[in-house]
Protein backbone atom coordinates (compact mmCIF):
# COMPACT_ATOMS: atom_id res chain seq x y z
CA UNK A 1 0.00 0.00 0.00
CA UNK A 2 1.04 3.05 -0.68
CA UNK A 3 1.77 5.91 1.99
CA UNK A 4 -1.31 8.46 2.93
CA UNK A 5 -0.18 11.81 3.78
CA UNK A 6 -2.73 13.50 6.02
CA UNK A 7 -2.12 17.58 5.14
CA UNK A 8 -5.50 18.47 6.27
CA UNK A 9 -4.36 20.73 8.86
CA UNK A 10 -0.95 22.09 6.73
CA UNK A 11 -1.96 25.72 6.63
CA UNK A 12 -1.53 25.57 10.73
CA UNK A 13 2.18 23.36 10.16
CA UNK A 14 5.23 25.29 11.39
CA UNK A 15 8.14 25.24 9.60
CA UNK A 16 9.19 22.19 11.68
CA UNK A 17 6.04 19.93 10.33
CA UNK A 18 6.73 19.96 6.56
CA UNK A 19 8.46 17.27 5.11
CA UNK A 20 12.32 17.76 4.50
CA UNK A 21 12.59 19.25 1.09
CA UNK A 22 9.49 19.77 -1.19
CA UNK A 23 8.91 16.29 -1.38
CA UNK A 24 4.90 14.70 -1.38
CA UNK A 25 5.35 10.99 -0.11
CA UNK A 26 1.98 10.68 -1.39
CA UNK A 27 1.38 9.07 -4.66
CA UNK A 28 -1.40 10.59 -7.12
CA UNK A 29 -2.25 13.53 -5.37
CA UNK A 30 -2.22 15.89 -8.42
CA UNK A 31 -5.75 13.82 -9.30
CA UNK A 32 -7.24 16.41 -6.61
CA UNK A 33 -5.54 19.57 -8.61
CA UNK A 34 -8.01 20.81 -11.03
CA UNK A 35 -5.93 22.18 -13.99
CA UNK A 36 -8.81 22.18 -16.53
CA UNK A 37 -9.26 25.60 -15.36
CA UNK A 38 -6.54 27.07 -17.31
CA UNK A 39 -8.13 25.46 -20.08
CA UNK A 40 -8.66 28.51 -22.79
CA UNK A 41 -9.37 25.78 -26.17
CA UNK A 42 -11.30 22.68 -25.37
CA UNK A 43 -10.28 19.60 -27.56
CA UNK A 44 -13.36 17.93 -29.23
CA UNK A 45 -13.47 13.89 -30.28
CA UNK A 46 -14.42 13.13 -33.37
CA UNK A 47 -15.06 9.29 -32.54
CA UNK A 48 -16.04 8.15 -36.67
CA UNK A 49 -12.13 9.28 -37.22
CA UNK A 50 -10.86 7.76 -34.04
CA UNK A 51 -9.11 4.70 -34.12
CA UNK A 52 -8.61 4.15 -30.70
CA UNK A 53 -4.76 3.77 -31.21
CA UNK A 54 -4.06 6.03 -28.13
CA UNK A 55 -1.65 8.04 -29.44
CA UNK A 56 -3.21 10.80 -27.69
CA UNK A 57 -3.37 8.92 -24.15
CA UNK A 58 0.45 8.63 -24.47
CA UNK A 59 1.21 12.13 -25.36
CA UNK A 60 -1.38 14.20 -22.75
CA UNK A 61 0.59 15.63 -20.21
CA UNK A 62 -1.93 15.46 -17.81
CA UNK A 63 -3.54 12.30 -17.52
CA UNK A 64 -6.96 13.55 -19.34
CA UNK A 65 -7.60 11.12 -22.05
CA UNK A 66 -10.40 8.96 -20.72
CA UNK A 67 -10.42 5.49 -22.00
CA UNK A 68 -12.71 2.82 -21.16
CA UNK A 69 -12.96 -0.96 -22.51
CA UNK A 70 -10.44 -0.36 -24.58
CA UNK A 71 -11.57 2.55 -26.28
CA UNK A 72 -10.76 6.64 -26.19
CA UNK A 73 -14.14 8.10 -24.82
CA UNK A 74 -12.76 11.37 -24.75
CA UNK A 75 -11.59 13.94 -22.06
CA UNK A 76 -11.46 14.34 -18.50
CA UNK A 77 -12.31 17.83 -18.61
CA UNK A 78 -10.89 18.31 -14.79
CA UNK A 79 -7.24 18.21 -16.10
CA UNK A 80 -7.30 18.68 -19.40
CA UNK A 81 -5.33 21.87 -19.62
CA UNK A 82 -6.07 22.78 -23.18
CA UNK A 83 -2.31 22.48 -24.41
CA UNK A 84 -3.62 20.59 -28.16
CA UNK A 85 -0.84 17.57 -27.92
CA UNK A 86 -3.33 15.64 -28.50
CA UNK A 87 -4.61 16.93 -31.75
CA UNK A 88 -1.47 17.47 -33.09
CA UNK A 89 -0.43 13.96 -32.66
CA UNK A 90 -3.47 12.37 -33.66
CA UNK A 91 -2.93 10.60 -36.85
CA UNK A 92 -6.14 10.59 -38.06
CA UNK A 93 -7.04 14.66 -36.78
CA UNK A 94 -9.92 13.12 -35.03
CA UNK A 95 -9.09 15.59 -32.62
CA UNK A 96 -9.69 19.12 -32.66
CA UNK A 97 -9.67 22.11 -31.07
CA UNK A 98 -11.98 25.08 -30.18
CA UNK A 99 -11.99 28.29 -27.93
CA UNK A 100 -13.62 27.37 -24.67
CA UNK A 101 -16.12 30.05 -24.65
CA UNK A 102 -17.48 28.98 -27.91
CA UNK A 103 -17.41 25.42 -26.61
CA UNK A 104 -19.34 26.15 -23.87
CA UNK A 105 -22.18 27.49 -25.90
CA UNK A 106 -22.15 24.84 -27.94
CA UNK A 107 -22.56 22.00 -25.51
CA UNK A 108 -23.60 21.06 -22.38
CA UNK A 109 -20.61 21.34 -19.94
CA UNK A 110 -20.98 20.66 -16.31
CA UNK A 111 -18.11 22.60 -15.16
CA UNK A 112 -18.32 22.37 -11.01
CA UNK A 113 -19.60 26.04 -10.87
CA UNK A 114 -22.43 24.93 -12.97
CA UNK A 115 -23.43 22.13 -10.69
CA UNK A 116 -21.34 18.81 -12.37
CA UNK A 117 -18.09 17.28 -11.24
CA UNK A 118 -16.62 18.58 -14.33
CA UNK A 119 -15.91 14.57 -15.05
CA UNK A 120 -18.23 14.40 -17.89
CA UNK A 121 -17.13 13.66 -21.38
CA UNK A 122 -17.77 15.95 -23.77
CA UNK A 123 -18.64 13.69 -26.81
CA UNK B 1 47.18 -0.05 5.71
CA UNK B 2 47.51 3.11 4.82
CA UNK B 3 49.08 4.25 1.38
CA UNK B 4 51.70 7.07 0.44
CA UNK B 5 51.30 8.47 -2.28
CA UNK B 6 52.50 11.22 -4.82
CA UNK B 7 49.33 12.78 -6.85
CA UNK B 8 48.19 15.86 -8.20
CA UNK B 9 45.48 17.27 -6.48
CA UNK B 10 42.97 16.41 -8.89
CA UNK B 11 43.78 12.08 -8.98
CA UNK B 12 43.74 12.93 -5.19
CA UNK B 13 40.26 13.78 -5.83
CA UNK B 14 39.75 10.73 -8.30
CA UNK B 15 41.01 8.64 -5.67
CA UNK B 16 38.58 9.99 -2.81
CA UNK B 17 35.91 9.03 -5.85
CA UNK B 18 37.08 5.84 -6.36
CA UNK B 19 36.79 5.05 -3.10
CA UNK B 20 32.93 6.65 -2.21
CA UNK B 21 32.31 4.51 -5.21
CA UNK B 22 28.98 7.02 -6.19
CA UNK B 23 25.89 5.60 -8.10
CA UNK B 24 25.87 8.47 -10.68
CA UNK B 25 28.27 10.90 -11.43
CA UNK B 26 27.03 13.76 -14.10
CA UNK B 27 29.95 15.61 -15.21
CA UNK B 28 31.06 18.59 -17.60
CA UNK B 29 34.71 19.48 -18.22
CA UNK B 30 36.14 22.61 -17.22
CA UNK B 31 39.96 23.36 -16.54
CA UNK B 32 41.58 23.13 -13.90
CA UNK B 33 38.48 20.75 -12.79
CA UNK B 34 38.43 18.41 -15.84
CA UNK B 35 41.27 16.04 -14.67
CA UNK B 36 39.11 15.37 -11.80
CA UNK B 37 36.69 13.75 -14.22
CA UNK B 38 39.15 12.68 -16.82
CA UNK B 39 40.87 10.10 -14.61
CA UNK B 40 37.47 9.26 -12.55
CA UNK B 41 36.43 8.34 -16.38
CA UNK B 42 39.30 6.07 -16.45
CA UNK B 43 38.24 4.27 -13.67
CA UNK B 44 34.44 3.70 -14.60
CA UNK B 45 36.50 2.71 -17.70
CA UNK B 46 38.48 0.46 -16.37
CA UNK B 47 35.66 -1.27 -13.84
CA UNK B 48 37.17 0.15 -11.00
CA UNK B 49 33.62 1.64 -9.45
CA UNK B 50 30.31 0.54 -10.49
CA UNK B 51 29.30 4.18 -11.04
CA UNK B 52 26.72 4.97 -14.39
CA UNK B 53 28.87 8.26 -15.89
CA UNK B 54 26.93 10.92 -17.62
CA UNK B 55 28.64 12.64 -19.86
CA UNK B 56 26.58 15.81 -19.71
CA UNK B 57 26.43 18.49 -22.39
CA UNK B 58 26.74 21.64 -19.75
CA UNK B 59 27.28 22.18 -16.16
CA UNK B 60 23.45 23.09 -16.04
CA UNK B 61 22.64 19.67 -17.56
CA UNK B 62 25.20 17.94 -15.01
CA UNK B 63 24.37 19.55 -11.65
CA UNK B 64 20.73 18.92 -13.15
CA UNK B 65 20.98 14.83 -13.53
CA UNK B 66 22.94 15.12 -10.27
CA UNK B 67 19.77 16.33 -8.80
CA UNK B 68 17.51 13.48 -10.65
CA UNK B 69 19.76 11.09 -9.43
CA UNK B 70 20.01 12.20 -5.72
CA UNK B 71 16.16 12.49 -5.68
CA UNK B 72 16.00 8.60 -7.05
CA UNK B 73 18.18 7.53 -3.70
CA UNK B 74 21.90 7.58 -5.74
CA UNK B 75 24.64 8.54 -3.96
CA UNK B 76 25.89 11.18 -6.40
CA UNK B 77 29.13 13.71 -7.17
CA UNK B 78 30.09 15.79 -9.58
CA UNK B 79 33.20 18.41 -10.05
CA UNK B 80 33.19 21.59 -11.52
CA UNK B 81 35.28 25.24 -11.58
CA UNK B 82 34.50 28.73 -12.29
CA UNK B 83 32.44 29.22 -15.26
CA UNK B 84 30.91 25.89 -14.83
CA UNK B 85 30.34 26.71 -11.68
CA UNK B 86 28.31 29.78 -12.39
CA UNK B 87 26.25 28.43 -15.04
CA UNK B 88 25.06 25.45 -12.54
CA UNK B 89 23.80 28.40 -10.66
CA UNK B 90 19.77 27.70 -10.87
CA UNK B 91 20.46 24.20 -10.31
CA UNK B 92 22.72 24.99 -7.15
CA UNK B 93 19.67 26.52 -4.87
CA UNK B 94 17.51 23.51 -6.85
CA UNK B 95 19.82 20.93 -4.95
CA UNK B 96 20.12 22.81 -1.61
CA UNK B 97 16.47 23.67 -1.56
CA UNK B 98 15.02 20.06 -2.58
CA UNK B 99 17.49 19.02 0.26
CA UNK B 100 20.08 16.70 -1.47
CA UNK B 101 23.57 15.23 -0.52
CA UNK B 102 24.93 15.54 -3.48
CA UNK B 103 28.83 16.12 -3.19
CA UNK B 104 30.58 18.83 -5.75
CA UNK B 105 34.47 19.53 -5.59
CA UNK B 106 34.92 22.88 -6.77
CA UNK B 107 38.62 23.29 -8.50
CA UNK B 108 38.50 27.24 -7.33
CA UNK B 109 39.36 29.06 -10.11
CA UNK B 110 38.99 33.12 -11.27
CA UNK B 111 35.14 34.11 -13.16
CA UNK B 112 36.05 36.08 -16.29
CA UNK B 113 36.04 38.44 -17.39
CA UNK B 114 38.60 39.09 -18.61
CA UNK B 115 39.07 35.28 -19.37
CA UNK B 116 41.71 33.83 -16.60
CA UNK B 117 42.04 29.90 -16.01
CA UNK B 118 43.53 30.27 -12.58
CA UNK B 119 42.94 30.29 -9.21
CA UNK B 120 40.98 32.77 -7.20
CA UNK B 121 37.52 32.59 -4.97
CA UNK B 122 35.46 34.20 -6.74
CA UNK B 123 33.66 31.18 -8.19
CA UNK B 124 32.46 29.51 -4.98
CA UNK B 125 32.53 32.54 -2.95
CA UNK B 126 29.89 33.74 -5.83
CA UNK B 127 28.23 30.54 -4.40
CA UNK B 128 28.26 31.62 -0.72
CA UNK B 129 24.63 32.31 -0.26
CA UNK B 130 23.02 29.06 -2.31
CA UNK B 131 22.89 26.93 0.47
CA UNK B 132 26.08 24.64 0.07
CA UNK B 133 27.96 23.26 2.70
CA UNK B 134 31.77 24.54 1.57
CA UNK B 135 34.88 23.24 2.99
CA UNK B 136 38.40 24.76 1.95
CA UNK B 137 41.38 22.96 1.31
CA UNK B 138 44.91 23.43 1.82
CA UNK B 139 46.59 20.89 -0.04
CA UNK B 140 45.94 17.93 -1.95
CA UNK B 141 45.71 15.67 1.46
CA UNK B 142 43.11 17.87 2.95
CA UNK B 143 41.05 17.70 -0.40
CA UNK B 144 41.09 13.81 -0.22
CA UNK B 145 40.31 14.26 3.38
CA UNK B 146 37.59 17.03 2.74
CA UNK B 147 35.79 14.74 0.09
CA UNK B 148 35.60 11.89 2.05
CA UNK B 149 34.09 13.28 5.37
CA UNK B 150 31.77 15.16 2.85
CA UNK B 151 29.71 12.37 1.97
CA UNK B 152 28.96 11.86 6.21
CA UNK B 153 28.23 15.75 6.17
CA UNK B 154 25.73 15.94 3.76
CA UNK B 155 23.72 12.54 4.48
CA UNK B 156 23.61 13.53 8.15
CA UNK B 157 19.61 13.49 8.73
CA UNK B 158 19.77 16.57 10.71
CA UNK B 159 21.52 18.38 7.43
CA UNK B 160 20.89 16.78 3.94
CA UNK B 161 22.38 19.40 2.19
CA UNK B 162 24.92 19.20 -0.69
CA UNK B 163 29.02 19.98 0.28
CA UNK B 164 31.61 22.16 -1.77
CA UNK B 165 34.78 20.95 -1.51
CA UNK B 166 37.35 23.87 -2.27
CA UNK B 167 40.52 23.28 -3.53
CA UNK B 168 42.89 25.65 -5.39
CA UNK B 169 43.13 25.40 -8.83
CA UNK B 170 46.24 24.72 -10.01
CA UNK B 171 48.04 25.13 -7.10
CA UNK B 172 46.52 22.26 -5.91
CA UNK B 173 44.62 20.59 -8.63
CA UNK B 174 47.96 20.45 -10.63
CA UNK B 175 50.67 19.98 -8.65
CA UNK B 176 52.47 16.85 -7.06
CA UNK B 177 52.12 16.41 -3.58
CA UNK B 178 52.50 13.66 -1.07
CA UNK B 179 49.59 12.06 0.89
CA UNK B 180 48.03 9.06 2.46
CA UNK B 181 45.42 7.61 0.87
CA UNK B 182 43.35 5.10 3.11
CA UNK B 183 43.12 1.52 2.06
CA UNK B 184 39.98 0.65 0.36
CA UNK B 185 38.46 -1.14 3.17
CA UNK B 186 38.72 1.37 5.63
CA UNK B 187 37.36 4.49 3.29
CA UNK B 188 34.26 1.87 2.21
CA UNK B 189 33.18 1.10 6.09
CA UNK B 190 33.66 4.57 7.13
CA UNK B 191 31.87 5.46 4.12
CA UNK B 192 29.16 3.56 4.74
CA UNK B 193 25.89 3.02 2.42
CA UNK B 194 23.41 5.60 1.80
CA UNK B 195 19.66 5.17 3.29
CA UNK B 196 18.04 6.99 1.03
CA UNK B 197 14.04 8.57 1.53
CA UNK B 198 11.50 9.49 -0.53
CA UNK B 199 13.40 7.89 -3.43
CA UNK B 200 11.42 8.29 -6.84
CA UNK B 201 12.18 4.61 -7.47
CA UNK B 202 10.33 3.46 -4.48
CA UNK B 203 7.61 1.81 -6.65
CA UNK B 204 5.65 1.31 -3.34
CA UNK B 205 5.67 4.45 -2.26
CA UNK B 206 6.21 6.85 -5.18
CA UNK B 207 6.93 10.28 -3.85
CA UNK B 208 6.41 13.75 -5.83
CA UNK B 209 10.28 15.86 -5.67
CA UNK B 210 10.77 19.46 -6.02
CA UNK B 211 6.60 20.06 -6.07
CA UNK B 212 5.16 22.98 -6.98
CA UNK B 213 4.71 25.71 -3.45
CA UNK B 214 1.26 25.96 -4.33
CA UNK B 215 -0.84 29.95 -3.73
CA UNK B 216 -1.07 29.00 -0.44
CA UNK B 217 2.56 28.95 0.32
CA UNK B 218 5.01 27.00 2.11
CA UNK B 219 7.92 28.34 0.93
CA UNK B 220 9.21 30.66 3.63
CA UNK B 221 8.30 27.23 6.02
CA UNK B 222 10.78 25.40 3.58
CA UNK B 223 13.44 28.11 3.62
CA UNK B 224 13.26 28.39 7.24
CA UNK B 225 14.13 24.54 7.53
CA UNK B 226 16.76 24.58 5.10
CA UNK B 227 18.28 27.54 7.73
CA UNK B 228 18.01 25.25 10.34
CA UNK B 229 20.06 22.54 8.68
CA UNK B 230 22.85 24.82 8.10
CA UNK B 231 23.20 25.69 11.55
CA UNK B 232 22.96 22.05 12.19
CA UNK B 233 25.47 21.24 9.44
CA UNK B 234 28.37 22.45 12.14
CA UNK B 235 27.83 19.91 14.51
CA UNK B 236 27.98 17.38 12.12
CA UNK B 237 31.22 18.65 10.54
CA UNK B 238 32.73 18.29 13.91
CA UNK B 239 31.16 14.67 14.29
CA UNK B 240 32.51 13.51 10.84
CA UNK B 241 35.65 14.91 12.00
CA UNK B 242 35.95 12.95 15.09
CA UNK B 243 35.27 9.71 13.24
CA UNK B 244 37.28 10.66 10.40
CA UNK B 245 40.44 11.57 12.83
CA UNK B 246 39.64 7.73 14.24
CA UNK B 247 40.57 5.88 11.33
CA UNK B 248 42.97 8.37 9.76
CA UNK B 249 44.75 9.80 12.11
CA UNK B 250 44.77 13.60 10.68
CA UNK B 251 42.60 15.90 12.81
CA UNK B 252 39.87 18.41 11.21
CA UNK B 253 37.93 21.56 12.67
CA UNK B 254 35.97 24.45 11.61
CA UNK B 255 39.56 26.05 11.37
CA UNK B 256 42.74 25.34 12.61
CA UNK B 257 45.26 27.80 14.49
CA UNK B 258 49.09 28.09 14.29
CA UNK B 259 51.25 29.62 16.70
CA UNK B 260 47.78 31.84 17.83
CA UNK B 261 47.80 31.69 21.67
CA UNK B 262 50.36 34.60 22.48
CA UNK B 263 49.73 35.90 19.06
CA UNK B 264 48.99 39.95 18.82
CA UNK B 265 48.78 39.86 14.88
CA UNK B 266 46.80 36.82 13.48
CA UNK B 267 46.57 36.47 9.24
CA UNK B 268 43.14 35.11 8.36
CA UNK B 269 42.80 33.19 5.58
CA UNK B 270 41.81 29.84 3.49
CA UNK B 271 42.82 27.44 0.85
CA UNK B 272 46.64 27.03 -0.48
CA UNK B 273 47.79 30.52 0.64
CA UNK B 274 47.98 28.81 4.54
CA UNK B 275 51.06 27.09 3.36
CA UNK B 276 53.03 29.96 2.51
CA UNK B 277 51.81 31.69 5.79
CA UNK B 278 52.66 29.28 7.83
CA UNK B 279 56.27 29.36 6.44
CA UNK B 280 56.50 32.61 6.90
CA UNK B 281 54.98 33.03 10.63
CA UNK B 282 58.14 30.78 11.70
CA UNK B 283 60.21 33.62 10.08
CA UNK B 284 58.72 36.49 11.42
CA UNK B 285 58.73 34.86 15.18
CA UNK B 286 62.53 34.09 14.84
CA UNK B 287 62.51 37.95 14.19
CA UNK B 288 60.59 38.62 17.41
CA UNK B 289 56.89 39.26 15.87
CA UNK B 290 54.01 37.71 17.89
CA UNK B 291 52.34 36.29 15.38
CA UNK B 292 50.09 33.37 14.11
CA UNK B 293 47.58 32.09 11.74
CA UNK B 294 43.99 31.03 11.37
CA UNK B 295 43.25 28.85 8.33
CA UNK B 296 39.38 28.80 8.07
CA UNK B 297 38.54 25.18 6.62
CA UNK B 298 34.50 25.71 6.60
CA UNK B 299 33.09 28.82 5.57
CA UNK B 300 29.96 27.46 5.17
CA UNK B 301 28.51 27.45 7.79
CA UNK B 302 30.24 30.44 9.12
CA UNK B 303 31.56 29.33 12.34
CA UNK B 304 31.04 33.09 13.95
CA UNK B 305 30.93 31.70 17.41
CA UNK B 306 34.15 30.47 17.40
CA UNK B 307 36.18 32.54 15.32
CA UNK B 308 35.10 35.31 17.96
CA UNK B 309 36.46 33.32 20.75
CA UNK B 310 39.48 32.42 18.99
CA UNK B 311 40.75 35.56 17.95
CA UNK B 312 39.05 37.88 20.79
CA UNK B 313 42.39 37.90 22.65
CA UNK B 314 44.09 39.43 19.53
CA UNK B 315 45.07 42.97 18.93
CA UNK B 316 45.70 42.86 15.33
CA UNK B 317 43.84 40.51 12.45
CA UNK B 318 44.88 40.31 8.94
CA UNK B 319 42.12 38.90 6.80
CA UNK B 320 43.31 37.56 3.07
CA UNK B 321 40.37 37.10 0.91
CA UNK B 322 41.40 35.61 -2.50
CA UNK B 323 38.12 37.46 -4.11
CA UNK B 324 36.37 40.77 -3.91
CA UNK B 325 32.41 41.29 -2.94
CA UNK B 326 32.81 44.66 -5.34
CA UNK B 327 30.47 46.16 -2.65
CA UNK B 328 32.17 49.38 -2.80
CA UNK B 329 34.47 49.50 -0.07
CA UNK B 330 33.51 46.50 1.79
CA UNK B 331 36.25 44.48 1.35
CA UNK B 332 36.66 40.72 0.37
CA UNK B 333 33.96 38.32 1.54
CA UNK B 334 35.68 36.75 4.72
CA UNK B 335 36.69 40.22 5.56
CA UNK B 336 32.98 41.45 5.80
CA UNK B 337 31.65 38.51 7.49
CA UNK B 338 34.64 38.10 10.05
CA UNK B 339 33.83 41.74 11.04
CA UNK B 340 29.91 41.79 11.37
CA UNK B 341 30.83 38.52 13.64
CA UNK B 342 32.67 41.10 16.07
CA UNK B 343 29.77 43.58 16.16
CA UNK B 344 28.16 42.44 19.34
CA UNK B 345 31.60 42.26 21.00
CA UNK B 346 33.28 44.21 23.68
CA UNK B 347 36.59 44.02 22.98
CA UNK B 348 37.64 44.31 18.64
CA UNK B 349 40.72 43.30 17.07
CA UNK B 350 41.96 46.11 14.43
CA UNK B 351 40.75 44.15 11.30
CA UNK B 352 42.54 45.20 8.15
CA UNK B 353 41.62 43.41 4.77
CA UNK B 354 44.51 42.04 2.03
CA UNK B 355 42.89 40.82 -1.03
CA UNK B 356 45.25 39.06 -2.95
CA UNK B 357 45.87 36.28 -5.37
CA UNK B 358 43.26 37.05 -7.87
CA UNK B 359 43.95 35.64 -11.15
CA UNK B 360 45.78 33.31 -9.99
CA UNK B 361 48.59 36.22 -8.81
CA UNK B 362 51.26 34.40 -6.59
CA UNK B 363 50.96 35.14 -3.51
CA UNK B 364 54.76 35.58 -2.25
CA UNK B 365 56.84 35.32 0.72
CA UNK B 366 57.44 39.01 0.35
CA UNK B 367 53.62 40.18 -0.14
CA UNK B 368 52.65 38.61 3.43
CA UNK B 369 56.21 40.74 4.96
CA UNK B 370 54.53 43.57 3.16
CA UNK B 371 51.18 43.22 5.02
CA UNK B 372 51.98 42.53 8.24
CA UNK B 373 53.94 45.56 7.76
CA UNK B 374 50.34 47.56 7.17
CA UNK B 375 49.44 46.02 9.88
CA UNK B 376 52.25 47.21 12.55
CA UNK B 377 51.73 50.40 11.08
CA UNK B 378 47.70 50.13 12.10
CA UNK B 379 48.76 49.25 15.41
CA UNK B 380 51.02 51.78 16.08
CA UNK B 381 48.60 54.55 14.54
CA UNK B 382 45.84 53.58 17.01
CA UNK B 383 43.56 55.17 14.97
CA UNK B 384 40.32 52.83 14.01
CA UNK B 385 39.07 52.96 10.42
CA UNK B 386 38.20 50.66 7.59
CA UNK B 387 41.41 49.34 5.86
CA UNK B 388 41.02 47.58 2.32
CA UNK B 389 44.04 47.28 0.90
CA UNK B 390 45.04 45.21 -2.62
CA UNK B 391 48.14 43.31 -1.94
CA UNK B 392 50.63 42.93 -4.96
CA UNK B 393 48.60 45.02 -7.56
CA UNK B 394 50.48 46.91 -9.61
CA UNK B 395 50.01 50.44 -8.37
S1 LIG C 1 -4.76 9.62 -31.26
FE1 LIG C 1 -6.58 10.08 -32.48
S2 LIG C 1 -7.14 8.12 -33.39
FE2 LIG C 1 -5.67 7.66 -31.78
S3 LIG C 1 -6.99 7.25 -30.00
FE3 LIG C 1 -6.49 9.39 -29.89
S4 LIG C 1 -8.19 10.40 -30.94
FE4 LIG C 1 -8.30 8.26 -31.51
S1 LIG D 1 -5.51 19.24 -24.86
FE1 LIG D 1 -3.61 18.67 -23.81
S2 LIG D 1 -4.30 18.30 -21.73
FE2 LIG D 1 -6.14 18.28 -22.95
S3 LIG D 1 -6.44 16.13 -23.48
FE3 LIG D 1 -5.28 17.05 -25.16
S4 LIG D 1 -3.16 16.64 -24.62
FE4 LIG D 1 -4.36 16.32 -22.76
Amino acid sequence: MAKQWDFSRIREWGWREHPVGPVIPEPGTADRYETGGWRSLRPILSPEKCVHCFTCFIYCPDSAIVVSAEKMKGFNLRHCKGCGICARECPKDAIHMVNEAEARGLEKCLLPEEGGTGREQTS
Amino acid sequence: MPRTVALIGTDAIAEAMRQINPDVVPAYPITPQTAIVETFAQMVGDGLVDTEMINAESEHSALSAAIGAAAAGARVMTATSAQGLALMWEMLYIASGMRLPIVMPNVNRALSAPINIHCDHSDSMGARDSGWIQLFSENAQEAYDNVLQAVLIAEDPNVLLPVMVLLDGFIISHAVERLDLLDDRTAKQFIGTLMPRDSLLDAENPPSWGVFDGLGGYYFEFKRAQAQAMINAAAAVRKVAGQYAEISGRHYDFFETYRLDDAELVIVAAGSAAGTIRSMIDDLRAEGLRIGMLKLRMFRPFPERDLVKALSHVKNVAVFDRSDTFAGEMGGPLFVELRAAFYEEEKRPQMLNFIYGLGGRDLSRNLIRQAVDSCKLAAGSNERQKRIIYLGIRD
